[in-house]
């Protein structure tokens, strides 16, 4: 279960272009399940997002993950549960440039010091699993949109996280390409792993996948919604 | 093959032949003595002072013979006029003894 | 393999897919980085070597040598001189020394003329230096003819060239009997160019020179010890051109630095912010930045080193040949002794790889300890 207390976020602050993205969030994910966060741009999702994935810390309030509180952690353990835990697909993917694929997908595990061969093969297989092993060896700017976002999937799944976390991962796709994602996902749900996604496509929101939706608006939490 | 394996091998092979410098500057040093000798043996016999390094001019080819006026030919402020005297500054045997007095 | 080191393999990895990924910019960097240290360590092989051979060979010069000056010019020393200098305590013997200058309009080059100090060479004959017998074409048994100073000619056969080996102190040399000497060069006899003297210790140089001094208010010691300082300082880094050289080459480095430690592209930031989201430490970003400054200066340092080697002890420093030959047209073939100093290299070395390497690391730093979320939100 992930437990999200009182939690509050502001930027700049005390600047005169101070801003609140989110006030006194309080809630409950529970694992293995996929909760959706729906809301328009600027409701204070991804945010949230980054919260949850240990990428920033709150300006007040806790995060607990398993009932271990993350949010008074130092930043090298706070990375290292970000590593191994949680599993990030971007927006617009965040590739890198000049990278093969392959090489995209290696990156995340290449600090840990896992043997070179290992790596190699299990970034193979997930490519492999994803269809997209002969394109292993492509740069990452000459694939299509769709094989990008197969390899962004890739790359989350590398290092074996338990919680998938996707910031409006449909929002430069077509509804094929979207269909397919949802099915990756439920490939993913069947395997046991928590899914976090932020999306206001109702391709995702109105899927059978989804187990639960939290509206978010100007960042609170909707009044219509679950309670931790 | 793995970029850095590449990358180790490359520099492992620049760094080895930097050293092998080392080790041929030391075999030569080794083989140069008897040539130097010869040299040295000349220098005694015909009482030398200079290298033949600066010879454009009968006032530049001697450094350590040179007299006070010579650095100061054509004014003191003009130290010289061959591409030598950007080389070589007055040798301090001819300047100091007069800068000592003042 | 340990993880530690497998880390930094997979950091080394990512490096260098990096600095490939830009190969045009990364190899222009590479190839100007290599040549100021090309040119810095030819200097040092050149000029340390010279030194170097100057200090061995003219250990062997005369002791003491003692020039008359009058108006402050060099004027012909009585050979009588000789007896107050007999007196001077410690002094052990004295030789009259022959030798001058003549200009060989046809050539243009300036020989220097001398009679060995024990006047060895056979009458009629003379020995020449390399460089003039290169220039003159001039083989054994040549007769070349000389203008005396009251304008008769004087011709003499060549008996012997000297070896090029020793053409350091002797490419421009003309050896020939003293009786020659005095004949072409209208030096009366009773008269020489200077004395030389040898000393029984060494260490008293400066006291006898005081002493000449005295004892001939008109003449000029000159000892061994000024002899080889002279030559120390030639080409030493305190002087003209060398000087502007290391000022230029510290320039460049600091140049180099500079261009890096200012800032990272939009492209560089981008890359390290999406590293950190995906899982990478700061730690992580700051050992790929070292990797990637210590790979370029590196290599640039050893090639640089490599190269200058080469151009000095297998190319007699040819790039130099237009500085240091002037005007000259008797110029020695600069077949110097391989040398390496280590005090030079090691300075060479903290002076090139460690400020590049230190300079990428640093604007790296900034940007590391951002928060990763940054990228999500761009």
């Amino acid at each position: 279960m992930i437990k999200i207390q009182n939690v509050s976020k502001v930027f700049n602050a005390g600047r005169p272009n101070e801003f609140t993205a989110l006030s006194t969030v309080s809630l409950g994910i529970s694992l293995q399940d996929v909760t959706v966060f729906k809301g328009p741009s600027g409701s204070g999702k991804t945010t949230l997002l980054s919260l949850i994935g240990c990428m920033a810390r709150p300006t007040s309030g806790r995060i607990f993950i398993d009932n271990r509180e993350i949010t008074s952690l130092p930043e090298r353990f706070l990375t290292e549960i970000r590593r191994t835990t949680f599993g990030f697909i971007f927006q617009r993917f965040n590739l890198l440039a000049g990278f093969t694929a392959l090489e995209n997908v290696m990156a995340p595990a290449m600090p840990t010091g896992e043997k070179y061969s290992s790596l190699r093969k299990r970034s193979l297989d997930i490519l492999g699993m994803l269809d997209l092993d002969h394109k292993a060896d492509s740069k990452s700017e000459w694939l299509s949109g769709g094989e990008a976002q197969r390899v962004a999937i890739a790359r989350s799944l590398i290092n074996n996280p338990s919680i998938i976390i996707a910031d409006e991962p449909t929002a430069h796709l077509d509804a094929k390409l979207s269909a397919e994602f949802l099915a990756i996902m439920e490939i993913l749900k069947k395997e046991g792993k928590t899914l976090v996604i932020a999306s206001h496509d109702p391709l995702i929101c109105d899927s059978p996948i989804a187990s639960r939706i939290i509206e978010i608006r100007n960042g609170e939490i909707a009044d219509n919604s679950a309670q931790p | 093959m793995r970029l850095s394996t590449l990358f180790i091998g490359i520099n492992a092979a620049l760094v080895a032949a930097a050293f092998s410098l080392v080790v041929h500057a030391h075999v030569c040093t080794k083989n140069a003595s008897l040539a130097d000798a010869r040299t040295a043996e000349l220098v005694r016999d015909y009482g030398l002072t200079d290298l033949a390094v600066f010879t454009e001019a009968n006032y530049t080819r001697h450094p350590t013979m040179t007299d006070l006026n010579t650095p100061f030919q054509d004014s003191p402020m003009s130290l010289e006029h061959f591409p030598s005297g950007s080389l070589l500054q007055p040798p301090s045997h001819v300047v100091e003894p007069y800068a000592k007095k003042y | 393999m340990p993880k530690s080191i497998e880390r930094q393999l997979h950091l080394i990895d990512f490096t260098v897919g990096s600095i490939l990924r830009r190969k045009g910019k990364n190899g222009a960097l590479l190839f100007v980085y290599a040549l100021v240290v090309f040119i810095l360590a030819s200097v040092l092989f050149f000029t340390r070597s010279l030194r170097n051979e100057a200090a061995s060979v003219l250990a062997n010069s005369p002791e003491i040598i003692v020039q008359r000056t009058l108006t402050g010019r060099c004027q012909f020393i009585p050979i009588g001189y000789a007896d107050s200098l007999r007196t001077i305590r410690g002094v052990l013997s004295i030789k009259p020394r022959l030798w001058g200058y003549y200009y060989d309009g046809g050539f243009g080059a300036n020989y220097t003329i001398m009679v060995p100090l024990d006047d060895t060479m056979k009458q009629g004959t003379i020995a020449i230096g390399s460089a003039i017998a290169k220039l003159r074409k001039s083989l054994l048994g040549d007769i070349i003819p000389f203008t005396g100073y009251d304008g008769n000619a004087q011709t003499f056969t060549v008996a012997k060239i000297i070896d090029h080996e020793s053409a350091l102190v002797s490419a421009d040399l003309i050896l020939m009997s003293e009786m020659d000497y005095r004949a072409m060069s209208g030096v009366p006899s009773g008269f020489a160019t200077d004395l030389v003297l040898t000393v029984r210790n060494p260490r008293e140089y400066a006291t006898i020179a005081e002493k000449i001094t005295r004892v001939l208010p008109d003449t000029r010691p000159i000892v061994k010890s000024e002899i080889l300082r002279t030559y120390d300082a030639v080409f030493s880094w305190r002087a003209g051109i060398v000087l502007l050289l290391f000022a230029g080459t510290v320039l460049s480095f600091f140049i180099f630095s500079f261009d890096k430690a200012t800032g990272l592209s939009a492209e560089e930031r981008k890359e390290i912010g999406i590293l950190k989201a995906i899982g990478w430490e700061t730690s992580d970003v700051l050992a790929m930045k070292f990797w990637e400054g210590l790979a370029i200066s590196l290599m640039a340092f050893c090639l640089g080193v490599l190269f200058g080697y080469v151009h000095v002890f297998f190319g007699a420093g040819f790039l130099f040949a237009p500085v240091l030959k002037g005007w000259s047209t008797l110029y020695p073939s600069f077949s110097l002794t391989p040398n390496i100093n280590a005090g030079d290299m090691l300075a060479l070395f903290f002076l090139s790889v460690v400020p590049y390497t230190i300079a990428t690391i640093a604007p790296a730093w900034r940007i590391a300890t951002i928060d990763p979320d940054s990228v999500m939100r761009s």
